[in-house]
């Protein structure tokens, strides 16, 4: 029952801010404050979810560190999403045979 | 039609990069012991891969209700603004039914391909857009889900790391580029490592964990590098 209530008020926090500006908003938002922390929220909630929970996210943590250093290096580089993904993958793998 | 499938062709390498995002989610869901029919459902009803993320993450982790909402809102309200931009250009003439069909496919993705047009968004561009990033993502998510099932533990094992290294593809970028980027990130992994590892801290719910260091840094941003004005 939970489980139905979490997915009713994901669905609505999901749906309400991207429907209620299309329905009744005509004016574009003029808070440079509002757009600035808008702006950066995506950046901060994804750094603050990835680190430290990474670590951990292998059951080889050593492995799973060593993977993280070098998704970093790699997304530095600006490698495409995609890639990172099956790199990310095949390296905590590999590395779990080892360390 | 033509806008239709104008819309379709702009969607493909949305397609693509939703299919590996959402097969990610899938994997981390199957991972967690979560049911591939309920990863599927948070795909249908939430449609974005940070904020069901959380979702899931939270509800993991036996977070209430009100911590799970307000989470999840918070990384969402980008959408707020993007539905603001896109709302000029849409024809007042739309009417409110596909405003709100619309309005359920607005992701960063389909939002940049839009206020890329030069010319004003029908709902049959959008609906190009939103159908096939839609599909993508509730295939990736199935096949993420499925294919944990069939994999061997230690291949399962190493998958639990994709969805983070998603993440630090998408903000990395972000943090070579500015400098008050780089400190807004900085801070948000101060509060995140203190959240794990300092004591008594470490205590606070799961949720709280996330607004609280997500939203001291972005309101620093906000604060002391308050963006250009377009």
């Amino acid at each position: 029952m939970t489980l139905v209530y979490i997915l009713i008020i994901t669905f609505l926090v999901s749906y309400i801010p991207r429907v209620l500006p299309l329905v009744l908003i005509r004016k574009p938002i003029k808070s440079r404050f509002i757009k600035s922390f808008i702006y950066y929220v995506p950046s901060a909630v994804l750094a603050t979810m990835t680190f430290p929970a990474i670590f951990y996210s292998t059951g080889n943590q050593m492995a799973a560190m060593i993977t993280s250093a070098i998704v970093v290096v790699l997304s530095f580089f600006k490698v495409p999403a995609e890639a990172i993904i099956v790199i990310s993958i095949v390296l905590a793998f590999v590395l779990s045979l080892f360390v | 039609m033509t806008s239709f499938f104008n819309g379709v062709r702009k969607s493909i390498p949305i397609v693509i990069g939703y299919i590996a995002a959402s097969f990610a989610f899938g994997v981390f869901c199957c991972t967690n012991g979560v049911t591939p029919l309920v990863s599927i459902l948070f795909s249908i009803t939430n449609l974005t891969s940070a904020g069901q993320f959380a979702g899931v993450k939270l509800m993991l982790e036996a977070a209430s209700l009100i911590e799970i909402g307000v989470t999840v809102l918070i990384i969402n309200l980008r959408y707020f603004l993007m539905s603001v931009s896109l709302s000029q250009r849409l024809d007042s003439s739309i009417p409110t039914w596909k405003r709100m069909l619309i309005g359920y496919g607005v992701t960063d993705e389909a939002f940049s391909v839009a206020i890329n047009e030069t010319e004003n968004v029908t709902p049959a561009f959008m609906a190009g857009i939103i159908i096939p990033e839609t599909i993508a993502w509730l295939l990736g998510t199935t096949l993420g889900a499925f294919a944990s099932t069939v994999l061997p533990a230690n291949v399962l094992n190493a998958c639990g790391i994709a969805l983070y290294a998603m993440f630090i593809a998408i903000f990395m970028p972000n943090f070579v580029q500015s400098t008050p980027m780089k400190i807004v990130i900085i801070i948000a992994l101060v509060f995140s490592f203190s959240f794990e590892y300092v004591p008594v801290v470490n205590q606070c719910p799961a949720g709280l964990k996330i607004i609280i260091g997500t939203v001291v840094a972005a309101l620093i941003g906000a604060i002391f590098f308050p963006i250009k004005e377009d």
